[in-house]
């Protein structure tokens, strides 16, 4: 018995330029405030950009995005809607409200019945907001989709940095590229992330200062775009995100 | 509809078998639907039809139905997925993405949303036959 799902996911994928998936090795970190930002960023410039959301137990960005009332549309598989210039996608769309509890087979599961069915059609980039850790949705994708790279995001915790290294070394073993380090919720002017982040031979991509107003921009994209955060996104989808 | 993207994925790993197993031609290709993903089998055959290849033109689908079966884990009963007990927006949902199941039935034993899919969850290329 064979699945057949899986051999379809790379040839669904194969009109996106770029497909990065947003991740750390720890929870709570900013991964889907900086995924959905950079999506937009990247839109705003004038790119055709998809927002998949990967986190299939705790999904924020429709929160982030204030999606309501929409839904994909049938054809020949599902084409996501259009949410603020991003082709969005989400389990939200079929989970509602509802707790949706799922072991890692599970996760699985979902993860390549949606990679298999998605028509994202002609893409310059596919931003993937990831649940956090380095265990199946990491994995899976890894496995999936041959063109996955990875934008890490940390916090100034050494507690979080020291995840991000072992994350680091388990995307180097599987040869999977990385497309450098954010520092999220910074608290002060040390460089200690900076200097640790080059010390693993990455680039480190943008330290994002904590901002207490960002809680008020929670479904509204256009108090989240004049934030700190956002300008920070800006800049890496100028500099450090781009089709060349 | 979505079971064109079943379907193309179902062509697509026949076609992949067909040329490991240095087959010229195909004649008869099983595939197995989990009654979970309520496939429209009408809509599945008129895809298949319309993607297969030319190495397929006299080949048959047969579509076998296999039920759906849930083992709870919290308290170990085992039951049948039942379409009709559920709405039709629920039941869209489980066509679309059957991991969603865990979001809308719970054990009717104890009430538990951990259960695993026992048996017929998806979408399965069973045998495939031809001539080399
Ligand atoms: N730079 C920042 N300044 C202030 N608050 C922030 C900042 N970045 C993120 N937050 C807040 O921190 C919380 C966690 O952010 P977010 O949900 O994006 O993290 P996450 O890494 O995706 O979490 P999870 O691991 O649960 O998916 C949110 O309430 C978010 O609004
Ligand atoms: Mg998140
Ligand atoms: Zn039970």
């Amino acid at each position: 018995m064979i699945d057949p799902r899986a051999g379809v996911i790379n040839e669904r994928l194969k009109m996106i330029r770029r497909i990065i998936a947003v991740s750390s090795g720890k929870g709570g970190v900013g991964k889907s405030l900086v995924a959905t930002t950079l999506a937009l960023a990247l839109a705003r410039r004038g790119y055709k950009v998809g927002l998949f959301d990967l986190d299939f137990t705790s999904p924020s960005t429709h929160l982030i995005l204030g999606v309501r009332d929409v839904q994909p549309k049938e054809e020949k598989g599902i084409v996501p809607p259009i949410v603020d210039g991003l082709a969005y996608m989400t389990l939200v769309y079929y989970s509602g409200d509802q707790a949706t509890p799922l072991r890692g087979a599970d996760v699985s599961n979902a993860l390549i019945e949606l990679l298999s069915v998605t028509q994202w059609g002609r893409l310059d980039f596919l931003i993937i907001d990831m649940p956090p850790g380095i265990s199946d949705a990491v994995l899976d994708l890894v496995r999936f989709v041959k063109r996955i790279e990875f934008l890490i995001v940390t916090t100034s915790s050494l507690l979080a940095f020291e995840t991000v290294k072992k994350q680091v070394s388990l995307l180097r073993d599987l040869k999977v590229p990385i497309i450098g380090i954010v520092e999220n919720m910074k608290m002060n002017a040390a460089r200690t992330i900076e200097r640790e982040t080059e010390k693993l031979g990455l680039k480190f991509l943008a330290g994002i200062p904590f901002d207490p107003q960002v809680e008020e921009t929670i479904g509204d994209t256009a108090k989240l775009w004049n934030t700190t955060i956002a300008n920070a996104l800006k800049q890496i989808a100028e500099t450090n995100v781009t089709l060349n | 509809m979505h079971e064109w993207a079943l379907a193309e994925a179902i062509i697509a790993a026949a076609e992949k078998i067909a040329v490991k197993e240095k087959l010229r031609e195909v004649k008869e290709v099983t595939i197995k639907v989990g009654e979970l993903q309520q496939v429209e089998e009408d809509i599945l055959r008129f895809a298949l039809s319309q993607l297969k290849p030319s190495s397929f033109k006299n080949a048959e689908f047969h579509i076998t139905k296999a039920r759906t079966a849930l083992r709870c884990r919290t308290c170990g009963n085992s039951w049948l997925f039942r379409r009709n007990k559920l709405d039709e927006a629920t039941a869209e949902a489980i066509h679309f993405v059957p991991e969603v199941a865990h979001s809308y039935i719970k054990c009717p034993k104890c009430g538990s949303p951990d259960f695993e899919i026992t048996e017929g969850r998806g979408v399965w290329l069973e045998n495939i036959k031809g001539v080399r």
